[in-house]
């Protein structure tokens, strides 16, 4: 890898994100292969918002390679708790781990904090920012389904705040892909992720209806559009109903689509899409394991 | 300047002439010198200046003082085409036109309330300077209008 922070997928090249999905591949083909890689390593965990599945999944990444985590807990029984900076906590507590992965609700902390430690840090997401190590499992689970050249996908749902989405979009300019993003207007991709995407020349289009695109599409991401972004429960309503998708909608799409979602979903995928062949999210967060298995691997040394 | 136009403001015998800033810009040039009435700095202001180059221009001489780079740096993104002449003994002994650097540091705050930069935290602002405006280093917030408004005090 290039770096040792692993902060934004904008900082991953297609040879970095080849890196870590080979080697998931691998440990996927033969997890007892990597059972000690990394025994007794330490993973520092700071998780400053709730978090189920990136911190369990973390955590068993590094528990089999032979490792074990050091958790700082929840923020409300730690020294957070009386005032202390992030710039503090973390330099701290990179004198306990051998890598620290960071969740934050803040834009730019996994930036910040990386300034001051020498350990590697791994972003698990930072406020509406970005979310790296969700990107390479999806890029894992759509090159595993789809491949990831002469790829059309649609990402659907809240684009303005959902953070997997812009890491996505960024390292998916690294493939030949045909990008189409699907949403309320009220939910559109910020100016700055837009502006970002355009800079690279990728093919970027949007639109405010899925099936204008849909047959079109390899595979289409669904996200959950969250009832905080709106005024009232009504409005709130009325706009999610019109990005919900069920096996009857899906009939319109290519056999070959493959449904993706980085959960937690609420009603945005009927559960009826869950029996068809289409769908792959349950299988995406599986794929959580050996792809952060793979990270900790790159950036603990593995290839040393 | 013509005889005319230097008329409007008093020559000065040791500091800086900030000319050619954008129409307008001026009290914003003022808050990035940290000037607010309060100092003692002796300060002479035009506005609205007929100008060749700008059609109307603003200009700010400011007494005894020569401006420092991070101070020039952030004109340069409200007022571009704006030239520092350095006054020595009533005379012009430097003159040059501001240019765009490519980042700022410390000088403008985020927008963004849930950035990182604008919390008690150990780290400077850092905007790089692009096409059309600065953007955050951390956060990735693009400030295009009014970046004098974001200039930290």
């Amino acid at each position: 890898m290039r770096q040792d922070h692993i902060i934004s997928a904008k900082h991953l090249s297609r040879e970095d994100i080849e890196a870590v999905l080979d080697r998931a591949s691998d440990i996927a083909a033969d997890p007892s292969a990597y059972s000690d890689r990394h025994a007794g390593a330490l993973l520092g965990l700071l998780f400053f918002e709730p978090s189920t599945r990136t911190k369990m999944s973390f955590t068993a990444a590094i528990k089999r390679l032979g490792g074990d985590i050091v958790d700082m807990g929840p923020v409300e029984y730690s020294s957070v708790k009386k005032g202390e900076s992030l710039a503090d906590t973390v330099r701290v507590v990179e004198g306990y781990a051998d890598a620290l992965v960071l969740r934050h609700p803040s834009e730019g902390s996994a930036k910040m904090a990386g300034e001051f430690v020498d350990v590697p840090l791994i972003n698990a997401g930072d406020g509406a920012g970005q979310h790296p190590t969700q990107t390479l499992l999806d890029l894992y689970t759509i090159r595993e389904n789809a491949g990831l050249d002469d790829l059309t996908i649609g990402i659907m749902g809240d684009l303005k705040y959902g953070r997997t989405v812009h890491s996505l979009a960024y390292a998916l300019t690294n493939f030949d892909t045909r990008q189409h993003f699907i949403s309320p207007e009220s939910l559109q991709l910020p100016r700055n992720v837009r502006y970002d995407l355009h800079e690279t020349g990728s093919s970027i289009k949007e639109h405010t209806e899925l099936s204008d695109i849909l047959p079109s599409l390899d595979v289409l991401y669904v996200t959950r559009i969250q009832q905080e972004r709106f005024p009232d429960e009504n409005e709130y309503r009325e706009v999610a109903g019109e990005y919900q998708i069920d096996a009857a909608t899906l009939e319109a799409a290519s056999d070959d689509l493959t449904v993706m979602h980085p959960l937690p979903r609420v009603d945005e995928i009927a559960h009826d899409v869950d029996e068809t062949d289409h769908a792959e999210y349950f299988q995406q967060a599986h794929n959580a394991v050996p792809v952060r298995m793979a990270l900790l691997d790159l950036v603990l040394g593995g290839d040393q | 300047m013509t005889d005319k136009e230097a008329l409007r403001v008093s020559k000065i015998e040791n500091g800086t002439v900030i000319d050619h800033i954008s129409a307008g810009q001026a009290l914003n040039v003022l808050a990035i010198l940290g000037i607010d009435g309060f100092g003692e700095d002796v300060v002479s202001i035009g506005m609205n200046v007929p100008s060749d180059r700008l059609g109307r221009k603003d200009v700010v001489k400011v007494e005894g003082r020569e401006l420092s780079q991070s101070e020039l740096d952030v004109l340069s993104l409200i007022a571009p085409a704006a030239t520092i002449n350095i006054i020595r003994d009533f005379d012009v002994v430097d003159k040059h036109r501001v240019e765009r650097p490519e980042s700022v540091t410390g000088v403008l705050r985020c927008p963004n309330h849930n950035c990182i930069t604008t919390e008690a935290e150990p780290v400077d602002s850092e905007f790089d300077v692009v096409s059309d405006g600065v953007r955050c280093e951390y956060c990735g917030t693009i400030i295009r209008e009014d970046i004098a408004a974001h200039i930290l005090v």
